[in-house]
């Protein structure tokens, strides 16, 4: 009210100024890592990355996908993950549901048990984790990354789904009941419909959560041939040591489907993430 | 309440609850407190653990490297407590108003949240990388090639390096919880505020701050839990190198359980994260289950 126009206008394109140089900051490796992966890894070490690209390939991308075994490790991932998060939530509606819509003792612990477990360090399961998958006979095999995913993010989504299901209002599934409904389709045809925009934010989270996951896979199996992405990128590493733009080139393919994510579902994205902070 | 309560039978929750519950006893709590007793065992990972007290933790007590990843989480969440929740909400308070392109801003921010830590710890190893890495060009082009150092290799660099990189992915996810949390300030109050002849910093301090109080401790306690979750981006850039310079607990007790098969003394060193971490999961229970009774 007391600043006048002109310091108004001046503050704006302060905050413009710095908002574009905080961004352009943000955005440098990305475009690094574009830069180089569509260069030759001899032009950068003759040249210095700074020089003016000569020529633009797409060599290092094939070699990442074909001898960096990326065409096995991508698929690998969705092969993964989709189950995962397919069982992760239709479990966590059936626990949401529970939570939310009966009053029972222990409900409140339970609950606590779920939103706890969601923030516990990965490394106090590891080892019983590991050797259950052993005593399962699902180490080494896509089960054993399934069902720890499908377990431990249990949490997160049954404490979202539950905070959603308590603002739907108790007369609807009483309306139901009322009518005849039993307490299964109450869950499956009143409940679960409405719960339909949560569960497209949590998916949309949990998707890249799973699909982003290092430490199980490298916990759960030994074979290459059934590495997801992220474990697969590390092995790349180790093995293109002197060639950058095979590493940069290989990083960016296994990012193409949370890139995909980001510029598609990035509401629902944005949802999910803001759902499991606020109530 | 307790009327409504006889409208169905007792026994329906526990049946939507048989499976998940069943599977996350099986995969999560099991597990976890097996971890207990494994802290207390000598154990290979292959014949069957013998169990030997608290050796593990008196042999923890004495170990430097336990020490000195324990510092460097420290460090880590000294870090994740103040720089990304600074930027986090000056660009929450800067993109909360109808500026033009506040929608791109907001997106380009928080767009390595996406990617894995896995892609950012290998596109940040080629910044950092000593001869041809972009941050070293770019200094010995600018005349600046005293500045330039092996980022991941220097004992006195390397941390911060990985920390650094940590911090670019975590800045939008504080951004959007804030973005969240401001829309809960009540407008009226702000300006009122200002009417009242506070300035913008005053009306900030004391009217919009005081009511994102509950956001920023969640964001505290997501940033502490992260912290302390810290694995991937060590693993990927140093492994915890130059001379456990960048050693974290999580990476620690990696090491010590599938690389140098002490799995009893890798099951202590979680244990210990896991209490560290339960004072802020507790305080994270108190906040997000307040109204529930």
């Amino acid at each position: 009210m007391r600043s006048g126009t002109a310091t108004k206008r001046l503050t704006r394109t302060l905050i413009y100024f710095l908002l574009i140089m905080g961004v352009a900051i943000w955005m440098i490796p990305f475009a690094a890592a574009v830069l180089t992966s569509f260069r030759s890894n001899d032009e950068i070490m003759t040249y210095g990355f700074l020089s003016f690209p000569k020529k633009l390939q797409f060599t290092s991308f094939i070699a990442a996908w074909n001898r960096g075994n990326l065409k096995q490790y991508l698929p690998n991932s969705f092969i993964i993950t989709i189950p995962s998060l397919v069982m992760t939530l239709y479990l966590s509606s059936l626990s949401a549901f529970a939570l939310s819509k009966y009053r029972f003792k222990g409900r409140n612990i339970l609950l606590g048990v779920f939103v706890g477990g969601m923030m516990l360090p990965f490394q106090i399961l590891l080892l019983p984790v590991f050797k259950l998958s052993e005593a399962l006979g699902i180490y080494d095999s896509y089960w054993g990354l399934i069902g720890i995913h499908t377990a431990f993010q249990l949490g997160f989504c049954t404490f979202v789904l539950r905070n959603y299901m308590v603002t739907i209002p108790d007369s609807v599934s009483e309306a139901a009941r009322i009518d005849g409904c039993n307490d299964f389709t109450i869950y499956s045809k009143i409940i679960m419909p409405l719960v339909i925009p949560a569960m497209a934010a949590i998916a949309t989270l949990e998707f890249t959560w799973i699909f982003n996951d290092y430490i199980w896979a490298l916990i759960l199996l030994r074979s290459e041939k059934l590495m997801p992405v992220t474990a697969g990128l590390a092995k790349l590493q180790g093995q293109y040591v002197m060639d950058w733009t095979v590493i940069t080139a290989g990083a960016l393919l296994a990012a193409v489907p949370t890139i995909l994510i980001f510029l598609f579902l990035q509401k629902y994205f944005i949802q999910g993430l803001t759902m499991g902070s606020n109530k | 309440m307790t009327k409504k309560s006889r409208l169905y039978n007792p026994l329906a929750p526990w049946l939507f609850l048989a499976a998940p519950l069943t599977i996350y006893m099986i995969w999560v709590i099991g597990p976890m407190l097996y971890t207990f007793y494994l802290s207390l065992t000598k154990w290979d990972g292959l014949t069957a653990p013998v169990f030997q007290g608290l050796r593990n933790y008196t042999r923890l007590m004495k170990d430097p490297v336990f020490f000195l990843s324990l510092k460097n989480n420290f460090i880590w969440i000294g870090f994740f407590i103040t720089v990304p929740v600074v930027f986090g909400l000056a660009l929450a308070m800067a993109l909360n108003k109808d500026i033009r392109g506040a929608k791109a801003f907001k997106a380009l921010f928080y767009s390595p949240m996406v990617l894995s830590l896995v892609v950012c710890g290998l596109i940040w190893s080629w910044l950092y990388n000593p001869s041809q890495g972009l941050i070293n060009t770019v200094l010995r082009s600018a005349g600046l090639g005293e500045l330039a150092r092996g980022w991941l290799s220097d004992p006195k660099y390397a941390l911060g390096s990985i920390i650094t990189v940590a911090i670019w992915r975590q800045v939008g996810y504080v951004m959007i919880l804030y973005l969240a949390g401001l829309q809960s300030v009540d407008p009226f109050l702000v300006e009122a505020s200002l009417i009242d002849g506070a300035n913008k910093w005053q009306s900030f301090r004391h009217v919009i701050l005081p009511q994102l109080r509950p956001i920023s401790i969640v964001v505290m306690v997501i940033s502490i839990i992260d912290s302390l979750r810290a694995f991937d981006l060590v693993s990927v850039m140093t492994r915890g190198g130059p001379y456990n310079m960048t050693s974290v607990l999580a990476n620690f007790m990696y090491i010590e359980s599938f690389n140098n098969y002490k799995m009893g003394y890798g099951a202590a060193i979680s244990v210990i994260l896991f209490m560290i971490s339960l004072v802020f999961i507790v305080l994270y229970l108190n906040v997000v289950m307040k109204d529930e009774s």
